[in-house]
């Protein structure tokens, strides 16, 4: 016997009604794929071109607790900012985001990184330098290699010195599409 | 192998047998409310646990409670069903304790493989079941004491 939608999706939806649910992920369409969106209470703590759930699950659980839950209702802001943003009716996003697992170097360039603005290239050693850490341009590589968070963070903006696009998590195709979705001409 | 999955992961794998069995037990309306019911508790207690072994059994056991409990909420002035104990699919824990705990009232069973097959806090035990944490102490002694008797 299987359990019919709606009592499941009652269950989820009390299941975050009681506080119970460590992080509620989602997985949505876009223009650049398919992406796995994740929140914790604090705010959106992961999104990811890789959509496979449980591979997603085991990470989010290790780091954020065992109740993970595919609970849609949490997302619902990111889902309607990031829809914004691809329609390009939203250049910032204001949702509030979950970076307190991340190590305070990270933290520090991510922050830096947030307030590129839209439509617009920085690179690596520019970044390096904002962060107080000058020398460390290809430290700054790794952490936009690891962001929680891309295209919120918007580490597609970040290119190497030449201008050259040289790398990018999900994938150079993605990292020029955003590009060319914000009119950065290449 | 023994870490306990993502809460989806048991959820997913759980939830169709789960409700077959509480459909089984309070009919097909009643289910639904005990479904959310069972799956809220195992919810509650699920940060707790201290390995990700017999969860099948850990759900059957929270679902036979909450359809007992459903049926006393609904039939006050009749006795606890025999089903309780005895249904194949919702035998608890591990084959030791199933065989020690047969014979022990619903609850005391629960609290019994809860707490020594699980390692759960009595707090967690309580949200499992369904009391509160010194109730589920309690049913726990009580059980321990009626084995021990049995065995003397």
């Amino acid at each position: 016997m299987t359990v019919t939608q709606d009592l499941d999706a009652r269950f989820r939806a009390a299941a975050l009604d009681e506080g119970l649910v460590d992080v509620a992920y989602d997985v949505i369409d876009s223009p650049v794929g398919a992406l796995f969106l994740a929140s914790t209470e604090r705010g959106v703590c992961r999104i990811s071109y890789d959509v496979e759930p449980e591979a997603q699950e085991e990470r989010l659980a290790r780091a954020f607790g065992v109740r993970v839950l595919r609970v849609p209702r949490r997302l619902d802001e990111a889902k309607r900012e990031l829809d914004e943003y691809f329609e390009r009716r939203r250049r910032d996003f204001d949702l509030e985001l979950d970076l307190e697992l991340v190590a305070p170097f990270h933290r520090e360039v991510l922050s830096r990184l947030a307030r590129v603005p839209y439509g617009t290239v920085t690179t690596y050693g520019k970044l390096a330098v904002e962060a107080g850490r000058p020398r460390a341009a290809r430290a700054v590589g790794t952490v936009m290699n690891r962001n929680p968070i891309p295209i919120v963070l918007p580490c597609h903006r970040v290119v190497g010195s030449t201008g050259k696009l040289v790398g990018y998590a999900g994938g150079l195709d993605r990292k020029e599409a955003l590009l060319r979705l914000e009119g950065v001409s290449l | 192998m023994d870490a306990v999955p993502p809460f989806e992961r048991f959820y997913e794998a759980h939830r169709d047998e789960i409700f077959a069995f509480l459909v089984k037990r309070l009919g097909r309306e009643r289910a639904e409310d005990a479904f959310q019911e069972t799956f809220m508790r195992a919810l509650r207690a699920y940060p707790r646990l201290e390995h990700g072994r017999e969860l099948r059994a850990w759900a059957y056991t929270i679902a036979s409670n909450v359809s007992l409990d459903e049926l006393r909420r609904t039939r006050p002035y009749s006795a606890p069903p025999d089903w309780v104990e005895v249904d194949e699919d919702a035998r608890p824990a591990y084959e030791e304790l199933d065989h020690l705990t047969r014979d022990l009232p619903p609850k005391e069973r629960a609290a019994v493989v809860l707490r020594y097959g699980y390692d759960l806090a009595y707090e967690d035990i309580g949200a499992a079941i369904g009391s509160s944490a010194e109730a589920a102490r309690q049913a726990a002694s009580s059980g321990v004491r009626r084995i021990r008797k049995e065995l003397e």
